[in-house]
């Protein structure tokens, strides 16, 4: 009987990779270690509090380009966005995504055209909600889901994304067991977006240029 | 890709007298040494997680089959397909089915190593389906018809007024007076083109960073976002990977992460690190209706257990040739195959065979920088004097190389001799090249003088000097 190319690849590394380590043993090392997922060494700058980690997050989010703006509550989003698209010169309208904290925002105070969906390309200003945020490398975490579709985080030249001041962790550690509360150990969401500044390329003469085919600003709103 | 190792001492000649690429190449240790420096000493913790990132690889590559396993159970859980190519022309086949099973007529691309080393490109084109290359250096590459030169920076070889030159004859429907003098103004126009080039492909294939067994999950790391829209328009997404990408679960991934884009670009966190599982969900408004993930071994499980094995801890950051002498002085493409630098002189032996890969285990000064800078501790000048030695054995040097070592090991192992040949030697030389104590030429020793004077001995051997100090010191004492 013919073996599957699967069987082969794996007999074959199998038989390599053993060294002599019986195959009972081997497979309780990997069950503990998918069990367990020890965490290994978490970096001690964003083991701080709260308040500590905002302003980490604030300071290594601006050194990776993203703009960052705090303000008090959901209510004073819409504000904040018009505001920041008139200082921009932009079009008062934004495709945004369907999170709830963002559907209860009071947009409709503000002159601003709103549309919920997927992106095509044609939008110049996204809204997305974030997860989270990583202090120490000043990451956004950003999930993908019917709330917020994943175009949102690439196709507009504008990213505007609401972070809720509470969701500011120290490390990336503390989001993967938040997902697998959510979604059950070994299950995710289709795509974990870790985004670090705007979008660039250094592919020219190791020159940096910021804005390659994702977005060309990247504006956090930080809210509470 | 067409194979030029066995010529690399050519290919080195050719890359010293080409003018614009030692232009392009002066400015390799500016940017990146310094940038890797500067991130390193900035988190107290990277040694340790180097250590650690050893750990996590070893352990991986030890178990590997079961953590294939794990992975693959992972994604098809997930809705995602799992693919097993023993070799570059069984990957070759996978892709080109999916992609005739869709109809494919143009496939977007997202940088990837694999994509090279299975000649993707080349074979789609052959079968009638057109791939664009989307990160911006590959795009380049891809319209000069040329392959890339560095792991992370493919057009790390190619200047400013040539990129301006292939734009301008690449995108002939653009305005031919448009200002390009700006490489912003190439940047834009390469985001535009490409945004088009999105929306008509019918597949997109990207490359991975890691492969997360515990939840099937493919770590995509790009500072451009590319890899993310030729995976979100794609329709179809397709993973090519080799199997060495594995990694237990999202903490070890975050481990590598930590050490990757430091090692590789000096940045904490590359712009964009996504961490994709499955296709779209039955509820998302976007994202690729398919999954597919391409293992690849190619030579890899030959590697598992043999001392070559700690190549495969690799991450694919680039800073061994970033700072190695060789590679500043002579570039990607004289390595002739797809891994330059350091890491290619082990990798490419153990891949295509050393017979076609001789020169390169031996194109290094054992400056030991490479080792040094590596995330993931390969001791990779210890793996290239293995090559030389598999190399000996196989009698695969030339005669004259191996007359000469078979002279200097026999000398070399019969002490007295060795310090009696020396001692006749050292002021015999000392004597010759009279009062510059440097030589021009010498013969026997061409291939160094040509480019720069061989400085003669002092005169006395080492064990002199030595004996003649202690013998001063234990004066001075008494």
């Amino acid at each position: 009987m013919a073996t599957s190319p699967r069987e082969t690849m794996l007999a074959r590394i199998r038989q390599a990779a053993a060294g002599g380590v019986s195959q009972a043993e081997r497979r309780k090392a990997v069950a503990a270690r998918l069990a367990e997922h020890p965490k290994g060494i978490v970096p001690a700058r964003g083991q701080i509090d709260r308040e500590g980690r905002v302003a980490l997050f604030t300071e290594m989010a601006g050194r990776a380009g993203a703009r960052v703006q705090r303000i008090a509550t959901y209510d004073a989003l819409p504000g904040a966005v018009a505001d920041w698209l008139r200082a921009a010169n932009l079009p008062a309208e934004v495709i945004m995504s369907g999170d709830p904290r963002l559907a209860a925002a009071p947009f409709e105070t503000t002159a601003l055209s709103i549309r919920n969906g997927a992106s095509d390309g044609s939008d110049l200003t996204g809204l997305s909600h974030a997860e989270g945020a990583i202090a120490e490398s000043g990451t956004l975490v950003v999930l993908s889901g019917p709330d917020n579709p994943n175009s949102l985080n690439y196709l507009p030249d504008n990213h505007l994304v609401a972070l809720s001041a509470d969701d500011v962790e120290g490390a990336m550690e503390p989001f993967w067991q938040r997902l697998r509360m959510h979604y059950g150990e070994g299950a995710m969401p289709r795509s974990v977006n870790l985004i670090t500044g705007p979008s660039r390329s250094a592919d020219i003469e190791q020159t940096l240029l910021i804005g390659a085919h994702g977005p060309r600003e990247l504006v956090v709103f930080l809210i509470g | 890709m067409h194979l030029t190792s066995p010529s690399f001492k050519e290919n080195s000649a050719r890359a010293l007298a080409d003018a614009p690429l030692q232009r392009a190449l002066a400015k390799v240790p500016l940017g990146f040494i310094d940038k890797r420096r500067a991130a390193a000493d900035a988190l107290p913790e990277f040694e340790a997680l180097r250590d650690k990132a050893v750990e996590i690889k070893n352990h991986a590559l030890k178990h590997l089959d079961l953590y294939l396993e794990a992975f693959a159970e992972k994604v098809e859980a997930a809705g995602g397909t799992v693919h097993w190519a023993a070799d570059a022309e069984a990957a070759r086949a996978i892709v080109l089915d999916l992609a005739r099973k869709r109809g494919a007529k143009s496939v977007t691309k997202s940088k990837s190593m694999i994509s090279e080393e299975i000649e993707l490109n080349d074979f789609l084109e052959q079968n009638g389906i057109q791939p664009v290359e989307t990160d911006l250096g590959e795009y380049i590459i891809q319209l000069r018809h040329e392959h890339p030169s560095h792991i992370i920076a493919p057009a790390i070889h190619v200047n400013r007024d040539q990129v301006e030159a292939d734009f301008r004859r690449a995108h002939a429907d653009l305005d031919p007076q448009r200002d390009l003098s700006d490489p912003r103004s190439l940047l834009a126009e390469a985001r535009q083109v490409l945004r088009r080039r999105y929306g008509e492909a019918d597949m997109g294939i990207t490359g991975a960073n890691f492969l997360v067994a515990e939840t099937g999950s493919a770590v995509i790391v790009t500072n451009e976002g590319n890899a993310d829209l030729t995976q979100l328009l794609g329709k179809c997404h397709v993973v090519i990977a080799s199997i060495e990408k594995i990694v237990p679960t999202l903490e070890d991934a975050s481990q590598l992460l930590r050490v990757l884009a430091r090692s590789a670009t000096g940045q904490d966190m590359s712009v964009y690190t996504t961490v994709v599982t499955g296709p779209k969900r039955a509820e998302d408004l976007d994202g690729p209706e398919e999954f597919h993930v391409v293992l690849l071994d190619n030579g890899r499980s030959a590697m598992l257990g043999t001392e070559f094995e700690e190549a495969l801890r690799c991450i694919r950051c680039g800073a061994c040739m970033n700072h190695c002498p060789v590679y500043q002085t002579i570039g990607g493409h004289a390595y002739g195959w797809v891994y330059p630098g350091p890491i290619g002189a082990v990798l490419t032996p153990s891949l295509i065979g050393v017979e076609d890969a001789a020169h390169l285990p031996n194109a290094s000064t054992f400056c030991g920088r490479c080792e040094e800078v590596c995330p993931v501790r390969i001791p990779l000048p210890k793996l290239m004097r293995h090559w030389r030695e598999r190399e000996f054995e196989r009698h695969l040097q030339p005669a004259p190389m191996r007359w000469g070592l078979g002279l200097w090991a026999f000398a070399a192992r019969r002490p007295a001799l060795y310090r009696w040949g020396t001692s006749l030697v050292a002021p015999l030389l000392s004597r010759m090249a009279g009062k510059k104590q440097r030589f021009s030429s010498l013969p026997l020793a061409g291939g160094w003088t040509k480019g720069r004077d061989l400085p003669a001995p002092e005169g006395k051997t080492f064990m002199q000097q030595w004996a003649e100090r202690r013998s001063a010191a234990g004066k001075a004492k008494a």
